[in-house]
């Protein structure tokens, strides 16, 4: 009992030597008018922000200045700037280009081989932006996390709005490319690319948003996520042909599977659909390539289902990210 | 008047996860060890804030005073209990504001304007006053991890103080400012105070809480043992001699040296 006193006693020493050296405070006297009275006009609620993803969209202010810093930062110290998102694409796609096209002569049984490869180019870059960005979100923003209220959704969905900035010129590209070389559009290959397009956002905002709150935990997942994005490039039909995978998947057929479950392999496809078969419906190569342009006949009906799977996938994303949360300005 | 702030039994448990590998877990798991300890940071805590009421937080290091200012802001959750908030909340927690480090000041200074919830429009006619209220000069683009520590603090406080909330929080804000500016902080936050904005001020300077606060709240392990409102006969300086901050100092050794500080300190107080 008396050893309680005793450190007390003990502590509240050290207190007053502090209050009396460190935290000396100046003291202003009290303002003596009258005290207004402020009505507030608001409900008694929880102090913590409403989080989800749609809570981050009605900010639409914040996240556009999230991003706009994000930007900034990227460049901020670098010569080329800007353009350093496109340098390594660019350099991606020639290297791919020569190698798969002249050693491995795919070019010859794939008309426009550089379509068909910068199709799924575009859209990996903009997977593994998204992700790789979206699973270091939350602990690079820690010095905010820790200290203020806000929805934490808003980092990786920044993210994700960060690499769609980075995207969008190269998409453009492709597609003044493909008006140059001759495109016929039609309305199934534009509904494959918006398909292809819902595909790859949601599913890839869907892993950010996961991985980005495990990251806070075991930031050994900034480590995985890069090393198996390397991988990616080569799960994705563009270097190769659709049709070669097909001929192995008739002899393995779960690998098959397993290969086109890949929602980032079935939006390359849908996308290809649109930009690479439309420019070769007209002079007739397409045909050359059998009727549906080698594409597998259950393309959309996959495509569909594994939307839907996506969006699944996003609400149970949402739903751990919202009890991973409540632990962040602790654990960081 | 309407109440401000309303905490229910609220607990907060922290586990405090050692940094482990893999196999400093596995080995815990073979020998059986307990793989977490918990600490509780607060236990059982009740109060109700009305509107206008000035509130002053004391409590020794580690008693659970950022915690509890934390979790009123909303930064975290509390594990037991409920809290509720009447309208904006602004303010800074265990010194200094959340900024990014390689941020401006500038940009910070928009970024944590929009997360207080103002708007592009409010923040660009506040932004002059802001500014020369922090009085950060020409490092207003440098990035804030170049800041002194004095700096920053001014930075983050003149922003809280300009964002006109309903709440207003202050958690050792102004310990690492120089002597003109904790004065002027201190006259803004009389000010504030004189608007009706709620405030909760935790410092471990008894003068100034005194002058600051209506009400005074004592946490001691977690545990809030004082509370001038719901104690018998509870005032302000009752709170402060609960505390002990009030005994003379015994230490002689001490005593010449800091004597004379707190001697000029209390002149100045009655000064200004
Ligand atoms: N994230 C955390 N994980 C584990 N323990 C924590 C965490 N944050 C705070 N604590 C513990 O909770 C207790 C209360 O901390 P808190 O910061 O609220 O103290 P305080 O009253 O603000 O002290 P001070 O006067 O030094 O500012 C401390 O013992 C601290 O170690
Ligand atoms: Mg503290």
């Amino acid at each position: 009992m008396s050893d309680v006193k005793g450190r007390r006693d003990n502590a509240a020493k050290r207190a007053r030597v502090l209050s009396r050296t460190k935290a000396a405070m100046p003291v202003a006297p009290s303002l003596d008018g009258p005290r207004t009275e402020r009505a507030v006009d608001a409900e008694l609620e929880s102090p913590v922000p409403k989080g989800g993803i749609v809570g981050v969209l009605q900010q639409p202010y914040l996240l556009r200045l999230l991003v706009r810093r994000q930007l900034a930062q990227q460049y901020a110290a670098s010569l080329l700037g800007f353009l350093w998102s496109y340098i390594q694409p660019a350099f991606r796609f020639v290297v791919y280009f020569l190698i798969f096209g002249y050693v491995f002569k795919i070019h010859q049984g794939t008309p426009n081989f550089a379509i068909h490869l910068f199709c799924g180019i575009v859209f990996v870059h903009y997977f593994s932006e998204t992700v790789n960005g979206g699973v270091r979100s939350i602990w690079s923003n820690r010095s905010l996390v820790k200290k203020m209220a806000m929805p934490r959704e808003i980092f990786p969905v920044s993210s994700m709005l960060v690499a769609a900035y980075h995207t969008l010129p190269q998409f453009v590209l492709l597609s003044v490319i493909c008006v140059v070389v001759g495109i016929t559009p039609d309305w199934t290959g534009l509904a494959a690319l918006l398909l292809g397009i819902a595909i790859i956002v949601v599913f890839s905002t869907a892993i950010a948003l996961l991985l980005s709150a495990v990251n806070v935990y075991y930031r050994d997942f900034q480590n995985i996520v890069a090393t198996l994005l390397q991988m990616i490039h080569f799960m994705v039909p563009m270097m190769y042909p659709i049709s070669r995978i097909q001929q192995l998947g008739a002899d393995h057929p779960v690998l098959y599977q397993l290969y086109m479950a890949n929602p980032a392999c079935q939006a390359v496809l849908l996308v290809q659909r649109f930009f690479w078969y439309g420019t070769n419906k007209h002079d007739g190569k397409a045909a050359g390539i059998n009727g549906s342009g080698g594409f597998p006949p259950d393309m959309f009906l996959r495509g569909i289902i594994t939307l839907v799977l996506s969006i699944v996938l996003l609400w149970l994303c949402q739903k751990a990210f919202s009890r991973l949360e409540s632990k962040f300005p602790e654990r960081i | 008047m309407s109440v401000s702030i309303e905490v229910e039994n609220v607990s907060k448990v922290f586990s405090m996860h050692y940094h482990r590998t893999l196999k400093q877990l596995s080995v815990g798991m073979v020998k059986r060890q307990e793989t977490s300890k918990t600490f509780q940071a607060l236990t059982d805590v009740s109060f109700t804030v009305e509107q206008g009421e000035a509130v002053g937080l004391m409590g020794l290091n580690g008693s659970g005073k950022s915690t509890l200012l934390k979790l009123i802001n909303g930064v975290m959750k509390p594990d037991v209990g409920t809290i509720r908030t009447r309208g904006r909340i602004a303010g800074l927690i265990a010194t200094g504001a959340g900024f990014q480090p390689q941020l401006s000041g500038r940009d910070n200074l928009f970024l944590n304007a929009a997360i207080l919830g103002m708007n592009e429009a409010e923040t660009k006619a506040k932004f002059d006053e802001i500014v020369d209220f922090a009085d950060i000069g020409e490092f207003l683009d440098t990035p804030v991890s170049h800041y002194s520590s004095g700096m920053y603090a001014r930075l983050g406080f003149s922003i809280a103080v300009h964002v006109d909330a309903d709440v207003f929080l202050a958690d050792e804000v102004l310990a690492v400012g120089d002597r003109p500016f904790k004065q002027k902080c201190m006259a803004k936050m009389q000010e504030i105070r004189s608007q009706g904005t709620t405030i909760f001020y935790v410092s471990h300077a008894a003068a100034s809480v005194e002058s600051m606060c209506d009400r005074i709240l004592v946490l001691e392990s977690g545990n809030l043992n004082y509370d001038s409102k719901v104690v018998p006969d509870g005032s302000v300086q009752g709170g402060i001699r609960y505390l002990h901050y009030d005994e003379p100092e015994t230490d002689a050794g001490d005593e010449v040296s800091s004597g004379v500080s707190a001697r000029s300190d209390a002149a100045l107080g009655a000064d200004i």
